[in-house]
């Protein structure tokens, strides 16, 4: 059985008064890529962010590599090997490209090296001294998911990654997902794309309304479209 | 020698190298404002007593302690910062989510405070502080004291020094991810909140130094730094607090500016400060070097 | 709300009989501050923007109401208006640049005209400089009705033109330019989605915040019979904030209470010297800190949660 790396157990989360998670619950192993999927609105974003510390107020239990992590500070969460990857990328616009990819500080051994990097992202390589924010929309995203590699960090989450992009792009993005599975990175997914996310999962956990209400191992899902696609709404 | 519309050139020059001075703390007073307002959103109205406790502190170091202005000029500023770094994690970090408005009302309190204090002891005369590098050279269209050329060289030295700093190294690189996003910033494992009183420390330190090599060049006294500050403010809205080398550039251009007017057209050199201010606004209101946020 | 209503009625019944109990000047001042106090608030309660430079509205009104008088020999009526309609000009001519900006902006903007206009008080021959305007006789008003040597007389005057100004306010707040005010300083952008134009609406609270002030500055003047440099000076503009602040920024009775409250603590403290600066600033800090919505604030959630408890 796989050693489980985080397992998150009666997640509520607020933003202000509005009360988003109402009981989230789910388990990763060492190793695993685990989506999370479900129409707008369900919750996703909001899980991650509550995974990584940073919503207003959240309750429950998030324990990884078995440390409560609920009551703790977003750095000292990154810090115990867990890195983020926002929607919106956050790609820093008065840092250059280098700067951005090396702002994350490592924080465990093990991560990748800026050549490493650099190999698996040449176009970045191009474009170090550009203005973070100059990258095409592609690029930025290459950018978002390279700078956090290097930290060490073994569980990775990341947030619509291929969103807006365009299908070659999203293409390159799921064989580098691919390798920095086969690397042994752990990654937690959200992704709206439900195609790119069966490419590349070994399960993946359905929320609605704020809690996880089904999970469909890889094997199963075409068994399981029906439903599926129901609960998307496509 | 030459007469430039019938003002003599000691006059001209000498105005000019006063200008420059001035320019000098403007440009040195205005980047400590930026960059603590860049990373907490406070415009520290207290920035001028900060000024004022460097200049006390190096003046009460000599007159009590014997120690000479070059130590003073690393020591005080220490002093001043650790005090700043007092004050943030006591109070500044309390109000941070408030609005913007509660920050200034702050700091315009504790200004109030400090300088109320010094003016009790002390009185509003000043006292005068020794020139550490007396004498100065005859350059045949001025003459230039030593000390005031090293105060306008030092403050050049020293805003490029923190614009090389913020603008080129790996620290800088972090303050200014924590200004654009520091939620993220912090979610990748940096202690975004010492970096926060770390950065109000340096700003504090940086009005601190400029108060030292204030000191032999005005008076010590309890309100010197308010009749600066509110100056700078005009700057600060001028140059727009976008970059740093913006505030830098307008710091010293207004230096200038201030200066010429000192000789061409005196009863406005109070105020053209102000009326530059006045333009600017009404052409580009974020400021010359400013990004509308 | 008859709990309102009640305070109203107590708070007029002691104004009318107040100066048998304090001293006639005392209370002038006191109500001159209070009408700055609720000016300068009328900007920053109602419309979000905090002004720091507001003395000077209050101090060129002062100027103008002594030159009328004094050296151009006029009645008082006059010098009053050209204390209001000095500062509305004023108030238009920064209002319209500083409203350009906002927030922590508009309150460096405003110190910085105020500064100029400092120094260009201390330049200007007609202020007199250094030494102020000195000696603004008192001249009866009305063609000559009311005699406004008699302080306690002259105290109903100015308690009319107090409770005028006060009222001038009230009114304005519950119009529908105070509606849309409130639209604007709540949600800018909605209210401009909506087609208002909240530069416009801004900008005549800005004239109207400052034409009040110089009723109040002018009103002083005709009391004390002085203006000085300490009138457009930034501690006066520090000091209107403080009142407000003190006595709640939120509420309409709170400037009045708060300037009252400053008024009597600088009588008692004026032995003190420069400590007075001390002390403000530490109730600066403490209400920043800890009671941000000053005095009447504080005590009408008090009284609500007492009410809601009990």
């Amino acid at each position: 059985m796989v050693e489980t790396l985080l397992k998150v157990d009666s997640l509520q989360a607020w933003y202000g008064e509005s009360h988003i998670l109402h009981g989230v619950g789910f388990e990763i192993g060492r190793g695993e890529l685990v989506t999370l999927l479900g129409r707008n609105g369900a919750g996703k974003t909001t899980t991650l962010k509550s995974v990584m510390g940073i919503v207003e107020k959240r309750s429950g239990s998030v324990r990884f590599e078995d440390r409560e992590t609920v009551g703790h500070p977003s750095d000292e969460i990154a810090r115990l090997g867990i890195a983020y990857c926002p929607e919106e990328r956050g790609i820093f616009s008065s840092l250059n490209v280098e700067e951005n990819l090396l702002l994350p500080p490592v924080v465990k051994p093990g991560g990748m090296s800026l050549d490493e990097i650099y190999r698996l992202f040449p176009n970045l390589l191009e474009r170090r001294r550009s203005q973070g924010t100059k990258l095409s929309g592609g690029e930025q995203q290459m950018l978002a998911i390279g700078r956090i590699l290097r930290t060490g960090a073994g569980l990775l989450l990341l947030d619509e990654p291929t969103e807006g992009l365009a299908p070659v792009i999203v293409q390159r993005i799921g064989e580098i997902i691919r390798q920095l599975k086969s690397r042994g990175f752990t990654i937690l997914l959200v992704e709206q794309n439900f195609h790119f996310a069966a490419t590349v999962a070994d399960r993946h956990y359905v929320m609605e309304d704020g809690r996880v209400v089904d999970m469909i191992a890889s094997a199963d899902v075409q068994h399981n479209i029906g439903k599926l696609q129901a609960y998307l709404g496509v | 020698m030459f007469e430039l519309l019938g003002i003599p050139p000691q006059a001209l020059f000498g105005q000019l190298l006063l200008g420059l001075i001035n320019g000098a703390f403007y440009a040195m007073l205005s980047l400590g404002l930026a960059v603590i307002f860049g990373m907490l959103n406070v415009i520290n109205f207290t920035h001028g007593a900060q000024y004022m406790l460097g200049a006390f502190a190096a003046w009460l170091m000599l007159t009590e302690l014997n120690i000479p202005f070059w130590a003073a000029l690393v020591l005080s500023p220490l002093a001043v910062a650790l005090f700043g770094i007092l004050l943030e994690k006591v109070m500044l970090k309390r109000i941070y989510h408030l609005d913007h408005l509660y920050g200034f009302l702050l700091t315009f309190g504790l200004a109030l405070i400090i300088e109320g204090l010094f003016q009790w002891r002390w009185g509003s005369s000043g006292a005068p502080y020794p020139s550490p590098i007396p004498g100065g050279t005859n350059l045949g269209f001025m003459f230039l004291p030593t000390y005031r050329g090293f105060v306008v060289v030092a403050a050049l030295v020293i805003c490029l020094v923190t614009w090389y700093g913020i603008e080129r190294t790996k620290f800088g690189a972090y303050l200014r991810a924590a200004t654009e996003n520091p939620t993220l910033v912090r979610a990748f494992g940096i202690n975004v909140p010492r970096l926060i009183t770390l950065t109000y420390g340096l700003g504090v330190g940086l009005a601190a130094l400029a108060g030292v090599l204030a000191a032999p060049i005005q008076q010590v006294s309890a309100l010197m730094g308010t009749n600066l500050v509110l100056v700078v403010f005009a700057v600060v809205v001028i140059g727009g607090m976008g970059s740093i080398m913006g505030s830098i550039v307008t710091g010293f251009g207004l230096g200038l500016v201030e200066g010429l007017t000192k000789v061409f057209y005196p009863p406005a050199s109070n105020t053209v400060i102000f009326v530059v201010m006045a333009i600017v606004l009404l052409v580009k209101p974020a400021g010359l070097f400013g990004q509308t946020k | 709300m008859t709990g309102q209503r009640t305070v109203a009625i107590v708070l007029l019944a002691a104004a009318l009989v107040a100066p048998w109990f304090a001293y006639p000047v005392f209370l002038m001042t006191a109500l001159c501050f209070a009408l700055f106090a609720c000016a300068f608030n009328l900007l920053l309660g109602y419309v979000g923007l905090m002004s720091f430079g507001h003395a000077m509205f209050f101090g060129i009104a002062g100027y103008f109401y002594g030159h009328v008088v004094k050296a151009w020999n006029m009645p008082p009526e006059l010098g009053l208006l050209a204390g209001v309609v000095g500062a509305a000009i004023l108030g238009v001519a920064t209002g319209a640049l500083a409203i350009r900006r906002q927030g922590i902006y508009f309150a460096m903007i405003t110190l910085a005209f105020a500064q100029m206009i400092y120094f260009f008080c201390v330049q200007a021959p007609f202020t007199g400089g250094e030494d102020g305007l000195q000696g603004i006789a008192r001249k009866p008003l009305l063609g000559g009705l009311i005699p406004t040597k008699d302080d306690r007389v002259l105290y109903y005057v100015v308690l009319a033109i107090f409770l005028f100004g006060y009222g001038a306010i009230y009114r304005f707040i519950h119009s529908p330019f105070g509606q849309v005010l409130k639209a604007i300083r709540d949600n800018e952008q909605r209210a401009v989605s909506l087609g208002y134009e909240a530069d416009r609406y801004k900008l005549l609270a800005f004239v109207l915040s400052a034409a009040l002030a110089g009723l109040a500055g002018a009103t002083k003047a005709m009391v004390l019979q002085f203006a000085t440099l300490t009138d457009v000076s930034a501690a006066m503009s520090g000091e209107v904030v403080l009142m407000a602040l003190v006595g709640g920024l939120g509420t309409i009775i709170g400037p009045v209470v708060g300037a009252f409250i400053i008024i009597t603590m600088q009588n008692y403290l004026a032995s003190f010297g420069e400590f007075v600066l001390v002390i403000q600033g530490t109730i600066f800090v403490v209400i920043v800190m800890a009671f941000r919505k000053g005095l009447v604030g504080e005590l009408a959630d008090w009284w609500k949660s007492r009410r809601l408890t009990g």
